[in-house]
């Protein structure tokens, strides 16, 4: 039927026999994600809320991560709205503050399944690619209408086939890999299109493939996915998910791509974006020495246990360089949880960490961590843009969670290659 | 009228700063502080009426519609980029604010052009000359026609229950 996975998919939801890039379809998604900024829209369709009710209250996943714990008493206030809300419509899926990260609960908890469409009103809702769901961010007006009517349009995209070949060397992980892509193909290099990521894909853990599909937004990405493989599978079983309760949706070998591009794993090396933007790609060997004040490991692009796990292995018995203020932001709970009992929470607080509550924290500069002017702060999250962290006149450089804990150590931007050695 | 110029990739945070997303949501709260990191004039003297004449992806970063509601709260005409994110692109829809695709119009701009939109017929002028920009589907005019995403979706609540 050759095409892609975009479009059989919104073929699938559109109720088309076949779709092509450019047509419009309406879709009813299976999940609609939405966080803290439920609050200002819940107010505005009152009146239509209480005259035709929501569409199903098993749509909405709400979780509230962005500002959590409460920074002020508005936060406190929109959070016991939502609060509210939840309880008036007798909603299921909802996450209280410290349950984690949005995109983490949706991933862990199963509401993203392979074959499903998911929205929400968070950019980073293309993560859930990394298990095989077609998954793209909106705003909060239309997740207001989403649960209204529960459906929407949705233009088919065009696709890029990313294929990945030959082995990660050592110290490169996959955020190593989808900063080097952002930066070859830019910052709207995948605009409205949907990105593929095929070939030696069963290296990459589902962590690792939730890394790279959280950063297709930064390439303008409408959604970015893994094809579903036996790692898929294993982590399904993992989290409790019998294989009968989903359907994968595979793209057709002959499919047509708008862009096809090869990267040859094992010439990559580790790389940092450099500010302000996420395409402004370097390998760490050029930016090396660079002083740091702050370094952040977790979000929702590497704040899970396995990214604790090496941030651990480095810093175990070692203290971090004294100029240095360490964050650790677990993506959930969960993480926390599992991140605690494996003793990686205890080397990385040895050392000099300091634990937040599982949630957004410094990520969007709302609180918790933000920066002065002059600083830099080298962090694992997705996005380096000036004043993101709260401060205009601050720096932040993105990286992975092996060459965070590495600079942390050195308090500067540190190769792991040689830092480690 | 003025138009404001600006390059590449302005994103959500140069448009509207992430650390007043959570205190900040109605336009009277916004205007103050849209696009203060990138140009701190920009709140203080934009009219109803001008015009953003931007490069490439415009728009991109976060879904937080402040950008948006504040934009078309001062009264920004519309925006004129070479392409724009799609997320602020679906949101400019969704509250009604204008945005043209128009590559040719941006490399055409230069200071002081008078620049002028002809909405109908689908054509932007830059000094002397004419570009045309596509017109939107009709699934997508439905919402700019009633308003908005939230109007369009009171039509639609209507409808169905008179049927």
């Amino acid at each position: 039927m050759n095409m892609t996975f975009a479009e059989k998919i919104l073929a699938r939801y559109g109720g088309e026999k076949h779709v092509q890039p450019g047509q419009i379809v309406t879709v009813q998604p299976d999940h609609l994600l939405m966080h803290d900024n439920a609050a200002p829209i819940i107010s505005k369709i009152q009146p239509e809320l209480k005259q035709y009710g929501i569409f199903s209250k098993k749509l909405p996943v709400i979780v509230l991560d962005h500002v959590i714990p409460a920074a002020a008493e508005k936060n406190a206030a929109q959070h016991k709205q939502i609060r509210e809300f939840v309880k008036t419509y007798n909603m299921p899926y909802f996450f209280d503050v410290g349950y984690g990260v949005c995109h983490q609960i949706i991933i862990e908890k199963g509401f993203a399944l392979p074959g499903m469409l998911l929205l929400g009103s968070d950019s980073h809702t293309c993560s859930y690619g990394a298990v095989g769901a077609f998954s793209s961010g909106i705003d909060r007006t239309e997740a207001a209408a989403l649960l209204l009517t529960g459906e929407t349009w949705l233009k088919v995209p065009q696709s890029i086939k990313i294929t990945l070949q030959k082995k990660l060397p050592r110290f490169v992980t996959a955020k190593d890999v989808i900063l080097t892509i952002i930066g070859d193909v830019s910052a709207s290099g995948a605009d409205y299109c949907s990105v593929e990521f095929h070939g030696a894909i069963a290296q990459f853990s589902v962590d690792e493939r939730f890394t790279m599909a959280n950063m297709g937004v930064e390439m303008g990405a409408k959604n970015a996915m893994f094809p579903v493989d036996e790692v898929t599978q294993q982590y399904l079983r993992s989290i409790g998910v019998a294989k009968t309760k989903f359907k994968p949706v595979h793209p057709d070998p002959d499919a047509t791509y708008h862009k096809e591009v090869t990267y040859d794993l094992s010439q990559l090396e580790p790389v940092v974006a450099v500010p302000h933007s996420v395409d402004n790609v370097k390998p760490v060997s050029e930016v090396e020495g660079i002083e740091i004040q702050q370094c952040l490991l977790g979000t929702c692009t590497n704040g899970r246990v396995s990214d604790f796990q090496v941030a651990a292995k480095i810093l175990k018995g070692k203290k971090i360089h004294p100029n240095v203020r360490f964050l650790l932001l677990p993506a959930s709970r969960a993480v926390y949880l599992e991140a605690e009992q494996k003793g990686y929470l205890k080397a990385l607080v040895e050392a000099g960490g300091t634990m937040l509550p599982p949630g957004c924290g410094p990520c969007l500069g709302a609180h918790q961590g933000a920066l002065a002017p002059g600083e830099r702060c080298l962090s694992t999250s997705n996005r380096n843009f000036k004043g993101r962290m709260g401060c205009k006149d601050a720096e932040i450089y993105l990286a992975s969670p092996v060459t965070v804990a590495v600079s942390a150590l050195h308090g500067r931007i540190t190769d792991p290659r040689r830092g480690m050695n | 009228m003025t138009i404001w110029k600006y390059g590449d990739n302005v994103n959500t945070d140069m448009l509207f700063p992430g650390k007043y997303t959570y205190t900040c949501s109605t336009p009277d709260e916004i205007k103050p502080h849209l696009l203060e990191d990138l140009d701190p004039l920009f709140a203080k003297n934009v009219r109803e009426g001008d015009l953003i004449i931007a490069g490439k992806n415009f728009g991109c970063g976060s879904s937080r519609e402040q950008p948006v509601l504040g934009l078309k709260a001062v009264g920004i005409a519309a925006v004129i980029a070479e392409s724009f994110a799609r997320i602020f692109y679906r949101s400019s829809i969704n509250q009604g604010l204008l945005l043209i695709e128009c590559p040719e119009a941006v490399k055409a701009y230069k200071k002081g052009d008078p620049v002028s939109l002809d909405v109908a017929n689908g054509t932007v002028t830059v000094g002397s000359d004419t570009f045309s920009f596509p017109k939107l589907p009709k699934e997508i005019l439905a919402i700019c026609d009633a308003g908005g995403l939230l109007p369009y979706t009171r039509l639609r609540l209507q409808q169905k229950k008179k049927r």
